[in-house]
Parts: structure tokens; C-alpha cells; sequence
């Protein structure tokens, strides 16, 4: 929030209901300018509903939205010069071809380079010739992704994109994404895929029931989170137990198994160290077992 | 596993999914047309009259070309002449019903859920036909007994029920066919229409044309008529039909049960890879997704113009000495001149049916946003009233294509045929295109529902189906005048008529503008309702 008018994307206390369900709850969101931002929560967490507000296709209920620091209501059609989009659900004229498709919408944003079409065609091997009613939801979400990539918009906001995909694709996807970061674009990935956002994303925001659970670098995530650790020690220490910040602790004989918080890690390895260290796994927490804590229901957390 | 494990299965679902729809075609094809009995009997009580309308008007070529012959210069063969174009639209139904339950299905992804679940490869398509044939058959039973029972003979009335019903099941199986020869669900249903198209013509000019009455036996349209229903009854026809019905069949059976699901035998043709330069903003997308419909539409309006145009002539012998139905015209049209009113009269149904078609256009707009097609567009600097205008163009200019060509059909076959082209054409011309308010009118309710209650955007087909009501049935039933002014078309004014104004014209178009306006600010205003 240095530069608030830079800022590609600015959303606070969104609020959005839909008759009596309430989409969006109190919604944050800063994605910065040149950075590969993830956007994760599970199905029904609002993700789609907060894109389309700042795509001016829904009217925000309360909170703000702002798109390169306008309206996104309001200012639909300039701001929408500055960006692409792929749908979480590409759905395409059954009349048309993919090629016909990724043209119309390149030249309605502002035009499209022949050239850098023919790259991602290739990349993504898809046949542009072909009518999208037979194309799979795998092609269909390609031609999405051609689309949107062969732009030269500042801001690609990509909802699940990679939905369908094979392996394969998904690699020439996470290409392409970092490409999009060299060349200085903010990319918006919405996703539940948590391999994919570990891989690419610089800073994660993650929701859950329309509102903002954490956000931050992964790094500063992963510290709010625990890291497992499996020691063979010479003696049992003292007072391990009653540490600050260990959790389900096990003892087997010599052999100590524990959760710690990240953030008190060093205490509890100096405590370990003092009566003297065989063997030490630790492991630090995946996205996954992030995600999966902030999911389950409070109670078992 | 048998190849037709599952059908019962699938006959429910499919009996469930059309629990509509189905019933009432049926019963629609199964009432019409003993409902033209009595109608018939009311302007020709006589049999001197009835056979009298058979040799002048049932025998006018035109009348020969779309219904077919009168084999009975009775009651009877009226009755089956008039409903000639019954077995064609129950040959249409049938055909969309079976592509409807086997390719779509397949093409949407949904039969593969059903193909894991312990169902056979040709259990879709004889399901299919199964829901078809058996709905032609209660029609045509229907057809059957509400002949019999109005007093017609029974073998005559059981003859002319399976009319319907070999309309209905040849062109079943021909779909059934087509559905396992295309990829796509729009080639399979354009394959079956070219199909039924050659058989009508086929037909048409065998009974047109004269001394090419053996072509009919191309035609199963034509096999259909020559069971003579009133007319001495010939049954032999019915082996070619079925004798159809079951090689279609089993062609088709054959080729689901080999193979692969989602494929064809018929390649699927591959389209350009780019784009053409033209094709790069919302209004030449609403131009392609819109032409090829379009073009049906005014293929259906010459026609039907040209048909009209070639009854013209007629119309003076066909009333000639009949009250009721001198009266009838008078009525529909106004006092002045029954040519005139005549034109008037057969230009508000084309009136009618344009409005049917700019609803349908209309509706794109709800259907583009319902199937999400309209996000990504959204999503570029296209703004949302570009878009809209995209579609309702089309509409609008459109309809005015469609009233333009029938009127222009109507005057050019009634010029040629009766030699008054100079006169009749800005007339006949007028007369088509002062419906046009009234079009848009009803176009401007669709735009408005789209625009404030998009859920129910679909109910601006009962706003045609009123205007439809009131002119069937508004100058026969006595329909009370505030119910009459209901419909646009009630007060399009009658051009050539002394009392000709257009001060109705402007009213209708400031309401549609007024409508129109209404819903496209809406709209604007509105979250996009998607899915």
C-alpha cells in the first residue's frame, strides 16, 4: 500500500450477498504490482465472486474495491484495456473455432500478436482449427489461457485456470506464468492446486467463507505454522513438554517425536542439543497441511 | 453385458426429462386435427360444397404442393388434406426428440457418466426411439379415435392416424441414424432436416407436378398419403415404411454398438484457425452466431410469402359463394375490399411469426449470459450496452428482413400469377411493414424482462403466445375489444383502408423504445446473473 495507485489490486471489507447467502464477508486482497499473487480457498470460499466484483460484472454490497486505484464498476471499460481474464469455467461458442475465439477476444481487448499466438498454440498443442463444441474441458481451459497470455495485459487474473489440465500442460503453464512475471506483469491465480501456487506464487492470500484467513509472503506463513521434528536424543531432556509451542508430543525410549510452532523452533533444538542429538529429522510444513489447518473446524486445530 | 443393458433405465429418465414437453406434442398432434372436423363441416355443411371446395381449391396447385392431394371429395379427404403438414411436423419432432436423447446427451458429457454405470452402447438410441416412436404412436392413436369418434368411417380414421405415426417413426430412425453418424449434435440435427427437407419436396413436386407422381415413391412423406385414409384404403404403403424404419434402425445399431462414444463416422470438418479480419467486436459476433438462423427464417418467410402469394388469387373463388367465411375475412381484416383484407390478414400472421423470431433473437442475450459465454466478452472494453445492442440489432433489423421478404414473396407471386406486380407491390409491401412496430413491441418486453428479472426472461414467449391467441381466436370467439387491444397486432392500422393513420404506428414504437429503454438500464445497473 506504498504506492496506493499503483497497486494493481486493492480490495478491503468486501462484503456481497446473494439473497440470503452471504458470499463475501469482510474480503482482503492487495495484489502488488509485478508480483505472481495466489489466491486460494476451497469451492464456495468466494474466490469467483471477488474476481467478478472486480471485473464490474457483480456490484459490491459494502467494503471497497479498486483496480489500478479506480472503480471497477464504474471505470469497467478503461480499466478492463489494462487486463485479461480466464475464467474458472471456460465456456465458448460451439460455432466457433478455438483460433476464431482467441482472436475475437484478442482484438476486442485491444489487439493480438500473430506471432505470440503461434508460440502458445504450440506450447499448449492446440489445434486452433477446431470447433469448441468438441473441445474437452482441458482445451476448452486452453484456449482461455492462449487468450489470455498472447495479450499484453498488465494484469492477467487467471481463475483456476489449470483445471483440466494434464501434468504436462501444467507445466507449460507455470512457464508461461513466470515468463509473464519476467516481463513485469501481476498475475492473479486463483487455485486450490497448492502445489501449483507453492511453485509460483510470491505472496499467498488465503479465505475461507468469504472473508481473509492470512496473507502474506509463504515464507511468513509457513512461520505462523509447525514444523515436524523426529530425534533420537541420548537422554530425554527435561521439561520438553513444557516448552512454549510443542505439540503432540510422543516419546518411544530415546526417540521423541513433535509438532513445533516455526516460530519457536530454535528454543525447543537448544533444548534438544543440551542432552545430546543422534539423529534429527525435521520437516517443514507443506502448503498442504497450511491449507488443511485453516480449513478444519476449529475444534481440532 | 448385452449392448441394450440400461434401456428401461433410460426410457424413464428420458420419460422423466421430457415429463412436458412430451405430453404435449402428443396431444397436440393427436387433437388437431380431428378439431378440424367440425370446423370444416361449419363452412361446408353440404356434401355439394364439400366436393365443390375439393375440385377448386383443394386441387389449386399451391394447395397440392404443401398439403398434398384430396383423394375423397369429402369430409373426410378435407380433413386429411388440411392436416397434411402434420405428418412433416411430427417427422421434425420425432426426429429432434431422438437427437435430443442420443447425441446432445453424448455430446455434453453426460452419457459417459451413465456408460461407467453398467449401460449398453446401442441402450441410448433404443431407448431414444423407444420414447419417440411410442409418442408418434398415441398421437396417431389419438388421431384415430377422435375421428371415430366425431362418426368417420374406421378404417379411414385408423388409416389416418398412421399417417402421423409413419411420419413419426421413419424420420425417428433417420435421426437415430444421423445421431450415430456425426460428431456434433448440430450436424446430426442438420443432417435429419435435409433429409425430411428432400422428402418434402420430393413429395411436393409429385403431387404438383404432373406426371411425377412416381417420385413419390422417394418420399415417405408420400408413402404416408397413399394409404388413401377415406379414399378406399390401401395398406400396402405401410411395409415400405416399416421396411424403412427397421434398416435405419439397425444401420444405426450397428454402428453405436462398434463405435468409440463421442465419436462419428462422418468427419468432423475442421474450421479456420484465425480469425476473419471482420470478426473482432461484439456486433459481427452477434452477426455470426445469429446469421445462420437467420437465413432459415427468411428462407421460411419467402416461402410462406410466395405461398400466400399464389392463394391470393384464389381467395375471391374460395369465398366466392361461402357467407360464413366471407364473413370471417371481413371481420379479420375490416370492410374494405376482401383482397385487401385479405393481405392485411396473412401479413398479421407473418407479423406474428417475425415476433416469434425477434424474441428468439432477443433471448440470445439470456442465454449468452446464463451459459457464461458473456464473461469473457465482458471482461474487455466492450461495455455491457455495446453488447446488448449487439444482439437486439440483430433483432430488430432482423424482423424488418423477415416482414421485408415475405411481403416482397407475397406481391411477386401474386403479381406474376394474376399480372398486377405494379400495383400490388407497394401495397402488399406496406402491408407487411407496418407490423413492424408491433414486432418490436414485443421484442422491447423481452428486453425489459432481461433487464429487470433476468430469471424470467423466458416468459416473453407468452407475450407472442397472447398475440397469437388473440388473433386465432379474437374475431371467432367475439373476444371482448379491452382483451383484443391487449395485442400489439390488434392495432397495426390497415394500409390502403380510408381510415389509415399512422398515429398507432408511433405509439407502438414509443412504447417498444419506452420497454427497451427500461431494460437496457436495468441491465446496466444489475449484477450479471450468471448460471
Amino acid at each position: 500500500m506504498n504506492t496506493p495507485v499503483m497497486t494493481p489490486i486493492s480490495v478491503s471489507g468486501l462484503t456481497k450477498s446473494f439473497g440470503r447467502t452471504r458470499a463475501l464477508d469482510g474480503l482482503d486482497l492487495t495484489v502488488r504490482a509485478g508480483e505472481v499473487h495466489g489466491f486460494l480457498g476451497p469451492n464456495g470460499a468466494g474466490k469467483s465472486t471477488t474476481i467478478r466484483v472486480l471485473l464490474g460484472m457483480l456490484r459490491a454490497d459494502g467494503g471497497t474495491a479498486e483496480l489500478f486505484g479506480g472503480d471497477p464498476w464504474r471505470d469497467a471499460t478503461d480499466l478492463h484495456r489494462r487486463l485479461a481474464y480466464v475464467p474458472g469455467d471456460v465456456t465458448l461458442w460451439p460455432e466457433l473455432t478455438g483460433g476464431e475465439v482467441i482472436d475475437l477476444i484478442g482484438r476486442m481487448r485491444g489487439g493480438i500478436d500473430p506471432s505470440r499466438k503461434a508460440e502458445l498454440l504450440e506450447l499448449f498443442e492446440l489445434d486452433p482449427r477446431k470447433k469448441s463444441r468438441t473441445y474437452s474441458k482441458g482445451n476448452r481451459q486452453k484456449v482461455g489461457l492462449v487468450t489470455a497470455l498472447a495479450s499484453d495485459a498488465e494484469l492477467l487474473i487467471l481463475d483456476e485456470p489449470t483445471s483440466g489440465l494434464d501434468p504436462l500442460m501444467e507445466e507449460v503453464f507455470q512457464d508461461c506464468v513466470r515468463r509473464a512475471r519476467r516481463d513485469g506483469r501481476t498475475v492473479l491465480l486463483s487455485s486450490h492446486i497448492l502445489s501449483e501456487v507453492e511453485a509460483l506464487c510470491d505472496r499467498v492470500t488465503i479465505i475461507r467463507g468469504g472473508r481473509t484467513v492470512e496473507s502474506g509472503t509463504l515464507d511468513e506463513l509457513r512461520h505462523l505454522t509447525r514444523t515436524s521434528v523426529d530425534a533420537v536424543l541420548d537422554a530425554l531432556p527435561d521439561g520438553l513438554a513444557a516448552l512454549p509451542g510443542v505439540h503432540d508430543l510422543r516419546v518411544e525410549g530415546n526417540r521423541v517425536r513433535c509438532e513445533v510452532d516455526t516460530a519457536r523452533l530454535g528454543e525447543v533444538l537448544a533444548c534438544l542439543s543440551a542432552v545430546g542429538v543422534r539423529t534429527l529429522t525435521s520437516r517443514p510444513p507443506t502448503l498442504d497441511e497450511l491449507f488443511l489447518r485453516h480449513y478444519q473446524p476449529e475444534a481440532t486445530r | 453385458m448385452s449392448a441394450l443393458t440400461g434401456t428401461r433405465g433410460l426410457v424413464r429418465l428420458a420419460l422423466r426429462r421430457d415429463r412436458v414437453r412430451l405430453p404435449l406434442w402428443v396431444l397436440w398432434l393427436g387433437l388437431i386435427p380431428p378439431s378440424f372436423v367440425s370446423a370444416t363441416e361449419r363452412l361446408y355443411p353440404t356434401a355439394a360444397e364439400q366436393l365443390q371446395y375439393a375440385r377448386t381449391t383443394g386441387n389449386n396447385p399451391t394447395f397440392l404442393a404443401l398439403y398434398g392431394p384430396i383423394h375423397d371429395p369429402g369430409l373426410g379427404g378435407i380433413v386429411v388434406q388440411r392436416a397434411g403438414l402434420l405428418s412433416v411436423v411430427i417427422a421434425l419432432i420425432s426426429a429432434l426428440t431422438v437427437i435430443r436423447h442420443t447425441r446432445t446427451e453424448e455430446e455434453a458429457g453426460r452419457r459417459e457418466l451413465l456408460g461407467a454405470s453398467g449401460t449398453g452402447r446401442a441402450a441410448p438410441l433404443a431407448a431414444a426411439l423407444l420414447v419417440a416412436m411410442s409418442a408418434c404412436l398415441v398421437s396417431g392413436a389419438l388421431v384415430a379415435a377422435g375421428m371415430i369418434g366425431q362418426g368417420m368411417p374406421a378404417a379411414g380414421s385408423v388409416a389416418f392416424g398412421l399417417q402421423l405415426v409413419i411420419g413419426g417413426w421413419v424420420f425417428a430412425a433417420v435421426a437415430g441414424l444421423a445421431a450415430q453418424l456425426t460428431v456434433g449434435s448440430a450436424a446430426a440435427r442438420g443432417l435429419s432436416l435435409a433429409v425430411l427437407g428432400a422428402a418434402f419436396l420430393t413429395r411436393m413436386a409429385a403431387d404438383a407436378v404432373g406426371g411425377l407422381s412416381w417420385l413419390g415413391w422417394a418420399s415417405p412423406l408420400a408413402w404416408a398419403q397413399r394409404l388413401r385414409p377415406y379414399a378406399g384404403e390401401r395398406w400396402w404403403p405401410l411395409a415400405l415404411a416399416v421396411a424403412a424404419v427397421v434398416a435405419l434402425t439397425w444401420a444405426a445399431g450397428r454402428i453405436a454398438a462398434r463405435r468409440d462414444l463421442g465419436a462419428g463416422m462422418l468427419p468432423e470438418r475442421l474450421g479456420p484457425a484465425d480469425a476473419a479480419p471482420r470478426l473482432a467486436g461484439p456486433f459481427s459476433l452477434a452477426w455470426r452466431l445469429h446469421r445462420r438462423a437467420l437465413y432459415g427464417w427468411l428462407a421460411g418467410f419467402t416461402a410462406l410469402g410466395a405461398v400466400y402469394g399464389g392463394l391470393a388469387g384464389g381467395v375471391q373463388d374460395m369465398i366466392g359463394d361461402n357467407p360464413g367465411l366471407r364473413e370471417v375475412f371481413t371481420r379479420l381484416g375490416g370492410a374494405s375490399g376482401l383482397l385487401d383484407a385479405y393481405f392485411a390478414s396473412v401479413m398479421g400472421i407473418l407479423g406474428l411469426i417475425a415476433a416469434a423470431y425477434a424474441v428468439s433473437a432477443a433471448l440470445r442475450l439470456r442465454s449468452e449470459e446464463a451459459a457464461l459465454h458473456i464473461e469473457p466478452l465482458l471482461a474487455t472494453p466492450a461495455g455491457r450496452l455495446r453488447w446488448a445492442a449487439s444482439h437486439l440489432a440483430v433483432a430488430a433489423a432482423g424482423s424488418a428482413a423477415l416482414l421485408a421478404a415475405g411481403g416482397l414473396a407475397t406481391a411477386l407471386v401474386h403479381g406474376l400469377v394474376d399480372d398486377r406486380l405494379r400495383a400490388d407491390l407497394p401495397k402488399v409491401l406496406g402491408a407487411a411493414m407496418v407490423q413492424l412496430p408491433a414486432v418490436w413491441l414485443i421484442a422491447a418486453i423481452c428486453v425489459a424482462l432481461f433487464g429487470l428479472l433476468p430469471h424470467l426472461t423466458a416468459l416473453s414467449w407468452s407475450a407472442v403466445a397472447a398475440a397469437g391467441l388473440v388473433m386465432a381466436f379474437g374475431a371467432g370467439l367475439d373476444l371482448s375489444r379491452p382483451v383484443r387491444n391487449l395485442s400489439p397486432f390488434t392495432h397495426v392500422p390497415q394500409i390502403g383502408s380510408a381510415d389509415f393513420t399512422p398515429a398507432p404506428l408511433i405509439a407502438l414504437l414509443t412504447a417498444a423504445a419506452a420497454l427497451a429503454a427500461l431494460g437496457l438500464a436495468g441491465f446496466r445497473r444489475r449484477d450479471l446473473a450468471l448460471g
